[in-house]
């Protein structure tokens, strides 16, 4: 271990946050209807897999790029030779017309502001290594996703301060909070960079209004430092109010030959809108051209695989699928979302109303013994190991408030979500019954408990019957 | 000069030339990229000579290709795989591709050592194995010894990001370029004294640009260096399977199998780019003896992952034992055959190799060439051999070489035509240049370079340039 860097023997890698516990839980014992239905159901995935078989009938309709052919001729041998860091001309043509339609062509990208990378892990992390020094810092409102803490700080020693967000407004960026976060930074001896935001939000499921994104800019554009936004989640958007992109306000103030211009950066990723995680395919996206050229030459530990690039741009360039998936796409989001919150609304559950992602941010903070993150600690556990549930507590989001939980609905059948919703509700049953929640007093607490569990199991009118 | 505003905003590393690319040997590509050869519309055009690619079996893969359709996830045998690899993100890897790669580095390795596929960690190519290494293995500020002429882009590979320097070991023809015990230790001495802290060796092996193996003897000095001084050891062994004579290529991982060795020194890395001619799917592998390392190695492999849908196919072809056998067989063959075709036609003009049996290139002497034995002179016979002879070679200096003269050329990366064409040039020129040296030697050209240190700053062959022909024939 002496012989190691520093970064391989610290711990920012962040894998030894809940987060990732949660995960190690469920590889144990995951739930599987037949083979293990007892198992713990996988809820911290956020995976889109509702859409695969819009993808399945493309692929059967259109078998030359299966066979690395373009107009019945090989191309085997140009794409196996093909790692130019400026990525498949065609298949950067694709993703930008495919970016700018899920903005609903308000917008426009140029394919050479575009940087190809191994994700969107590895586009943060570029980013980072283009716009800050080790030891600077980057302003992220909280909650936020998080591999953040692996992918901006891990290897760049870049840190991240965060802008405290509440649900005293619905976890919306304030004025205030960005200048408290700022002013953080400093006390902390820490100059900051820039700001970055996911929109829409990861945990909150939420796009950021208008109001917040021209806040931001004038934010930036008064501090002088960079605004990224990560905008992996612009095709999940469901509903109104719709997806911002924050190019489009920029463009709405006249920003465009502006410094300002120069300094919003946009990352993105087909692993959520596509639901192609395991192909790697991420982009920056950014109006300096010396950010392009810094980011291109770093693309390198990190490209896209040619084979996959032209499976792409094959299926990007086709109009009529990419306008019918995204559409569809969007409908059985918002179903499954729907499903979630009117599911744990019987269970006495709220959520933040949301409006994409692929994900809902539950209030659990009725069911916390008290008001701490202990008490979240200890909720989560009983919804892991007891409820058999994985989702992600708050906390491993920087939330400040105890009591929120990321619960993902996307990656499962739907047969599988009504599992889940009813084993929530269940215990909620139980767990208000047995006066684990703060709303019931520790006066009723000792009654309960001499009753047997099978009395109060009898109260519940709606209480299923045993899984087989 | 005051930073201007953009370098001020962005970060150092964005902003520095350690990517090297902003060295002068750039003009050798931009000759090239202006006015490419080609044997039917461009038969004057320059031959590009200094990428190392194997171009030669392509016909097997393929072939392959055809006959195993379920090894795609988007044909109509293989599409049922479709959703379960597209969202495959692990950064451990399918199993089976695993498998099948550490029994494709066993094989290569003549099955005299077996690879333990929960070793083997995923990386953006060798470009990010490397970096990976050097993010596990050093903080910025220390450094590692290199063994000279070495690959350009060790620099930005090892050093860029990481702020990990790299310290040349200077080898020469007075011993064939061998790794001598002696120039490491005053290499590391000298790094001692200048306050340096030396945490390992990294070379390539079998060597670019020499295109030779490492015999038995200087290996096991090496691995008794690193012991002793308690550093690590990074063998980059990309080309271990283009391999094509005598001697035999001995691996780091035979020689730890048969001395005294603290195994947590040992790191390998590997790649598909150049033994299976696939440097687009970007398939890297790092290789640690060391836990600690494949398990932060493998955190950090997030950053570069391989694409699913290409672990699926590799996984499928690499496990096809009869396809490898015949294809190490094969990659071999072809690769001497066109070492041969052109060693020997440059010995008919008098031209000799440093002699080698490995890699995608030889190492071309051309030191009778010089007016004097100066770095200066290198210079301007390369730009006679870009604008004059039309060959896109690599001069020494770009891999660090100490000695002028010596220039990287490729031959497996065009077909038998193209190669009778450069051997034609390099005759054509070699005779001009025997009836010339009899008067004084002129030169028209324009020296455009300043007499900057070489050391730093250099091209790499090995990175696409931004203006790849691939690009413009084939959008």
């Amino acid at each position: 271990m002496r012989h190691l860097s520093t970064k391989a023997t610290c711990n920012s890698h962040g894998q030894d946050s809940s987060y990732f516990l949660g995960w190690e839980e469920y590889e144990k014992n995951s739930y599987d209807k037949v083979q293990n239905p007892k198992g713990i159901i996988q809820m911290g995935l956020a995976e889109n897999q509702l859409s695969f078989d819009l993808l399945e009938s493309w692929l059967e309709k259109n078998p030359e790029p299966a066979g690395f052919k373009r107009d019945g001729k090989s191309i085997f041998r140009e794409l196996a030779l093909f790692q130019d860091y400026h990525g498949l001309p065609a298949f950067k043509k694709a993703l930008v017309e495919f970016m700018a339609e899920i903005r609903g062509n308000r917008v426009s990208f140029d394919p050479n502001h575009m940087v190809l990378t191994a994700g969107a892990t590895s586009a943060n992390e570029t980013l980072m290594f283009c716009l800050a020094e080790p030891g600077e810092a980057f302003l992220l409102p909280t909650p936020y996703y998080p591999g953040f803490d692996r992918d901006l700080k891990w290897r760049t020693g870049v840190e991240i301060v965060p802008i405290h967000c509440t649900s005293s407004n619905d976890f919306q960026i304030t004025e205030t909070a960005l200048e408290a976060a700022y002013y953080e930074a400093q006390q902390c001896n820490l100059r900051v960079k820039g700001v970055l935001v996911t929109n829409p939000s990861n945990p909150l499921g939420t796009t950021l209004s208008r109001s917040e994104l021209n806040l931001l800019i004038s934010f930036i554009t008064t501090k002088g430092i960079h605004l990224i936004s990560d905008e992996i989640y612009s095709g999940t958007v469901f509903s109104s109010p719709g997806f911002v992109s924050v190019m489009e306000v920029l463009k709405d103030r006249n920003c465009d030959k502006s410094e300002v211009w120069d300094r919003v950066h946009i990352v993105y990723s087909l692993s959520k809108d596509l639901g192609l995680p395991g192909f790697r395919v991420g982009a920056i996206y950014s109006n300096d051209d010396m950010v392009v050229a810094a980011a291109t030459k770093m693309s390198s530990f990190g490209l896209v695989s040619s084979q996959t690039q032209y499976l792409l741009s094959a299926l990007l360039s086709d109009k009529k699928f990419t306008k019918n998936y995204i559409s569809e796409n969007q409908k059985r989001l918002k179903n499954r979302q729907n499903m979630l919150v009117m599911g744990l609304k019987r269970a006495g559950i709220s959520c933040l109303k949301s409006n994409a992602g692929l994900f809902c941010w539950v209030n659990m903070r009725h069911l916390l013994r008290s008001d701490t993150f202990e008490a979240e600690m200890e909720l989560w556990k009983k919804i892991v190991y007891d409820v058999r549930l994985n989702i992600s507590p708050g906390s491993s989001c920087h939330c400040t408030e105890p009591g929120w939980f990321r619960v993902c609905f996307a990656n499962m059948t739907e047969e599988t979500l009504d599992l889940a919703i009813k084993r929530l509700k269940d215990f909620v049953v139980e767990h208000t019954a047995n006066g684990h929640s703060k709303s019931n007093n520790s006066s009723k607490k000792s009654k309960r408990k001499l009753l047997p569990k099978w009395v109060l199991r009898l109260r519940d009118r709606d209480h299923e019957p045993d899984e087989r | 000069m005051a930073l201007n505003k953009n370098q001020q905003l962005l970060s150092k590393i964005a902003t520095n030339d350690r990517h090297g690319e902003n060295s002068p040997y750039f003009d050798g590509w931009k000759a090239y990229d202006k006015n490419p050869y080609h044997p039917i519309d461009n038969r004057e055009g320059v031959i590009q000579m200094g990428l190392a690619e194997n171009q030669l079996c392509f016909d097997l893969i393929q072939k392959w290709i055809r006959g195993n359709p379920k090894a795609s996830i988007c044909t109509a045998e293989g599409v049922h795989e479709f959703k379960n690899i597209a969202i495959f993100q692990d950064y451990h890897g399918f199993k089976e591709f695993r498998q099948a790669v550490a029994n494709f580095m066993g094989k290569a390795r003549g099955g005299r050592v077996t690879f333990d596929p929960d070793r083997i960690v995923m990386s953006g190519g060798a470009t990010g194995a490397n970096e990976t290494v050097m993010f596990c293995l050093a903080n910025p500020g220390d450094a590692f010894l290199v063994p000279s002429p070495c690959y350009p882009a060790f620099d930005r590979d090892c050093g860029w990001r990481t702020g990990v320097q790299l310290i040349p070991v200077n080898c020469d023809s007075s011993n064939n370029f061998l790794i001598t015990k002696a120039a490491l230790e005053a290499a590391y001495e000298r790094a001692q004294q200048d306050n340096i802290n030396v945490k390992g060796l990294i070379l390539a092996n079998p060597s670019n640009p020499l295109g030779t193996v490492l015999d038995r003897d200087t290996l096991r000095s090496l691995v008794s260096f690193i012991n002793e001084k308690k550093i690590h050891l990074v063998s980059d062994e990309i080309y271990a399977a283009s391999v094509f004579s005598t001697p035999s290529f001995v691996s780091v991982s035979e020689i730890i199998e048969e001395m005294e060795c603290d195994r947590d020194l040992i790191h390998i890395v590997y790649s598909l780019s150049k033994d299976m001619g696939l440097p687009g799917f970007r398939i890297g592998i790092v290789y640690s003896y060391n836990d600690a390392v494949v398990n932060c190695g493998r955190k950090m492999s997030s950053f570069g992952l391989v694409s699913s849908q290409t672990q699926h196919l590799l996984a499928s072809m690499l496990s096809d034992d009869e396809f490898v056998d015949n294809f190490l067989k094969e990659n071999s063959e072809r690769l001497a055959k066109r070492h041969s075709l052109f060693t020997k036609g440059l010995e008919k003009v008098g031209i000799t190799c440093l002699k080698s049996n490995a890699g995608l290139f030889v190492w071309m002497d051309l030191r009778r060439l010089l007016k004097e034995q100066t770095l200066e002179s290198e210079m301007t016979l390369w730009r006679v051999i870009i604008n004059e002879v039309k060959l896109n070679v690599s001069p020494g200096s770009s891999f660090h070489c100490s000695e002028p003269g010596w220039f990287r050329v490729c031959f497996a990366n065009m077909d038998d035509v193209t190669v009778e064409v450069a051997l034609e040039r390099i005759r054509v020129f070699v005779e001009k240049q025997q009836v010339k040296s009899k008067r004084k030697f002129q030169s028209n050209l324009k020296l455009s370079f300043t007499s900057r240190r070489y050391d730093e700053s250099v091209m790499s062959p090995h990175m696409m340039s931004p203006r790849s022909p691939l690009v413009r024939a084939r959008t």
